[in-house]
C-alpha cells in the first residue's frame, strides 16, 4: 500500500511498518514522541519562557517591555524579600522536621503490624493522603478560630477563660502545614522500613545488640532512603505553599509561594515574580541534589 | 519487616497519631449535620445542608468543570503516558535519558512554579484561559506521574509471552490487544486512578489556568472556605471524603484480589 505525503512523495507504507518493526530504536521513539512532545511544549518551553522574562522589563500598566534588566534579580537580595525567603526554607525545614519526627513512629508501627492489620493501617494514611487539601486545612480552621472547637472546649472545661488567638497567627500556619504533609513523609518511611529483612535484626539480635542498638545501628541507617524520599516530597511542595498561609495566616504570614502568586496576579509584575520563581526552583533543587547525594537515593521517591 | 508484637509504648503513640489525623476529618463531618448556620456549636440533627448543597448552581457549574476536566486529562494522559513507559521499560533510543529525567520535574518543580510558567505561556500565545487551558495543564503534569506508575508495573513483564504470541501466527497489533494490553492492565489502570485524583484535587495549577465561568470544585471550596465557615461546606467535604474512601477502598479490594490470583499462578 501507498500514500502521498503532503509534499507529495509516495511512501510505502507497507516498507515503513517493516522498517519499525524491525528497528528497536525507532519504535521506542515512536511510543515516547508523543509523551515527549507534550512535554517540551507544555512543560519546558513555559518554563524557559519564565527564564526570559525574568531578565525583562515591567511596563509601567504591568505590561512586559522587552529590555533587558537584571534589576529583579537584584531586588531579591533587598532584606524585605530575603527574609521572605529565609522564613519559608523555615517553615519548610521546620514542618518536614517534625513531620519525620511524627512519622517515623508511625510508619515503624505500620511496618511491624500483622500483615492483614498493615494494610487497613496503611490504608487510613492513604485516604487523608487523597482528601483534597483545603478540605483539610478547612476542618483545622473549624479547629483554631477564635470561636472555634478548641476554645469551647477549652472554656467548657475552665482552663480558659478568654478564647485563644490561635488562627491567623504563624503557629496556624505551621500547624496546617504540618498537617497537610503527614501522609506525604509517613508512606516514603513505610515503604523503605517495610523492605528491611527481618533477617538482618535476627542476626543484629544474634550477635547482642540489644534492640536500641540494633535500631541505631541497622534500622535506623536502612530507612534513610525513605527518609530522604520523604524530605523531598514536603520540603519541596512546603517551599511553594501559598494556599495555607492564605486560609490560616492571615495576613502577617507570607511565603515566596505568596511572593509569586501576588507578583502575578495582583502586582502585575511578572519579571520580578519570574526571578522569584527562579529563585525558588534553583533553591528546591541544590536542596534535592545535596540531600540525595549525601544519602543515595532511587526509586523510594515514588510509593 | 518482622511481625513481633510492636511495643505498648509505640501502640499507645500510633492511637494517638490516628486520632491527630482523623479527629479533625471526623468533626468535620458531624458538623454537616449541625442546624446551627454559624456552626460554632452544636445545635442539632439535620440534612438541610446537603439540600443547600445540591441546590447550589455554582457547586454543581464546577462539579460539572472538574469531571470534564478530570476525564479528558486522564484519558489523554493515559495513553501517551502508557505508550511512554512501554517505550522506556523496552527500548533504548538517542534522547534516553532526557526523556526520563523529564518525568521528575513534576515531582522537583514546586506547583507554583509550574502553574505561573503555564499562565505566562497561554498569555504570550494569546489563548483565553478556561476549562481547555486547564485541561492542557492537567495532561502536562499527568502524564509523568501515569508513566511512573505504569513502568513501576511493566517491571515484571515476560516478554516471553508476546513472543509465544507472535510464534503462534499474531501480527503485532493482536498480540498488543490481547496480550501486552490484558497483562499490563492493572498497571494502567492504577495509573489512569493516580491522574484522575490529581486532576480532580488539583489547586495551584487550576488556579493560574483557569478563567471566568470555568471554575472547579477546588477553587469553588477554596473561596466558600475563605468567605465563611459554614455547614455547607462541611456538606461539600463530608461527600468529598467519602467519595475518596470508596474510591480507595474498591482500589485496594481489586489489587487484594489481583495478589491473590497472583500467588495461586505462582503456586501452580
Amino acid at each position: 500500500m501507498t500514500i502521498q505525503s503532503p509534499k507529495g512523495r509516495k511512501i510505502n507504507l507497507a516498507g515503513l511498518t517493516r522498517r519499525l518493526r524491525e528497528d528497536a530504536k525507532a519504535q521506542g521513539l515512536a511510543l515516547i514522541s508523543p509523551t515527549l512532545l507534550y512535554l517540551i511544549i507544555f512543560m519546558i518551553l513555559p518554563m524557559i519562557l519564565v527564564v526570559v522574562i525574568s531578565v525583562l522589563t515591567r511596563g509601567t500598566y504591568g505590561n512586559i517591555e522587552y529590555r533587558l534588566n537584571f534589576e529583579n534579580y537584584k531586588r531579591l537580595i533587598d532584606p524585605l524579600y530575603l527574609r521572605i525567603l529565609t522564613y519559608s526554607m523555615w517553615v519548610a525545614g521546620l514542618t518536614t522536621l517534625i513531620t519525620i519526627l511524627i512519622g517515623y513512629p508511625l510508619a515503624y508501627y505500620i511496618a511491624r503490624a500483622h500483615s492483614r492489620q498493615r494494610s487497613l493501617l496503611l490504608f487510613l494514611i492513604l485516604v487523608p493522603f487523597w482528601t483534597n487539601f483545603i478540605i483539610r486545612i478547612y476542618a483545622w480552621i473549624m479547629i483554631l478560630r477564635t470561636e472555634g472547637l478548641l476554645n469551647n472546649l477549652l472554656i467548657n472545661l475552665g482552663i480558659i477563660n478568654m478564647p485563644l488567638d490561635i488562627l491567623y497567627t504563624p503557629l496556624a500556619v505551621q500547624i496546617g502545614m504540618v498537617y497537610e504533609f503527614l501522609p506525604f513523609m509517613v508512606l516514603p518511611l513505610f515503604a523503605s522500613l517495610e523492605k528491611i529483612e527481618n533477617a538482618q535484626l535476627e542476626a543484629a539480635a544474634d550477635l547482642g545488640a540489644r534492640p536500641w542498638r540494633a535500631f541505631l545501628r541497622v534500622t535506623f541507617p536502612l530507612s534513610v532512603p525513605g527518609i530522604v524520599a520523604g524530605s523531598i516530597l514536603v520540603f519541596i511542595p512546603a517551599m511553594g505553599m501559598f494556599v495555607v498561609p492564605d486560609l490560616m495566616g492571615g495576613a502577617k504570614t507570607m511565603l515566596v509561594g505568596n511572593l509569586i502568586r501576588n507578583q502575578f496576579l495582583t502586582a502585575r509584575d511578572w519579571p520580578f515574580g519570574s526571578a522569584a520563581s527562579m529563585l525558588l526552583m534553583l533553591l528546591t533543587l541544590a536542596v534535592t541534589l545535596i540531600y540525595t547525594r549525601k544519602a543515595g537515593f532511587g526509586e523510594d521517591l515514588l510509593v | 519487616m518482622s511481625e513481633k508484637k510492636p511495643s505498648l509504648f509505640l501502640r499507645i503513640y500510633a492511637v494517638f497519631a490516628y486520632a491527630y489525623i482523623y479527629i479533625p476529618i471526623l468533626l468535620l463531618m458531624i458538623f454537616s449535620f449541625n442546624t446551627q448556620k454559624l456552626n460554632i456549636r452544636w445545635e442539632g440533627f439535620t440534612f438541610h445542608w446537603y439540600e443547600v448543597l445540591f441546590q447550589d448552581q455554582e457547586v454543581m457549574l464546577a462539579v460539572r468543570n472538574t469531571l470534564i476536566i478530570a476525564i479528558i486529562s486522564t484519558l489523554v494522559a493515559t495513553v501517551i503516558g502508557t505508550l511512554a513507559a512501554l517505550a522506556l521499560q523496552r527500548y533504548r533510543f538517542p534522547g534516553y535519558t532526557f526523556s526520563e529525567s523529564l518525568l521528575y520535574i513534576p515531582v522537583i518543580i514546586p506547583e507554583v512554579v509550574m502553574g505561573i510558567s503555564l499562565l505566562a505561556f497561554f498569555a504570550l500565545l494569546g489563548v483565553r484561559l478556561g476549562l481547555s487551558t486547564i485541561t492542557l495543564s492537567h495532561i502536562a503534569f499527568n502524564v509523568p506521574f501515569v508513566t511512573l506508575v505504569v513502568r513501576a508495573r511493566l517491571h515484571g513483564f515476560d516478554k516471553a509471552i508476546e513472543e509465544a504470541a507472535m510464534d503462534l501466527g499474531a501480527n503485532e497489533l493482536t498480540t498488543f490487544w490481547r496480550v501486552t494490553l490484558p497483562t499490563i492492565l492493572p498497571g494502567v489502570m492504577a495509573g489512569a486512578m493516580l491522574a484522575f485524583t490529581l486532576s480532580l484535587d488539583d489547586y495551584v495549577i487550576t488556579y493560574f489556568t483557569a478563567g471566568p465561568g470555568s471554575t472547579t470544585l477546588p477553587l469553588r471550596v477554596f473561596s466558600m472556605v475563605r468567605f465563611a465557615v459554614t455547614p455547607e461546606v462541611n456538606a461539600l467535604s463530608t461527600l468529598w471524603v467519602l467519595t475518596v474512601f470508596i474510591i480507595l477502598a474498591i482500589g485496594q479490594i481489586l489489587q487484594q484480589k489481583n495478589r491473590n490470583i497472583n500467588t495461586k499462578k505462582e503456586r501452580i
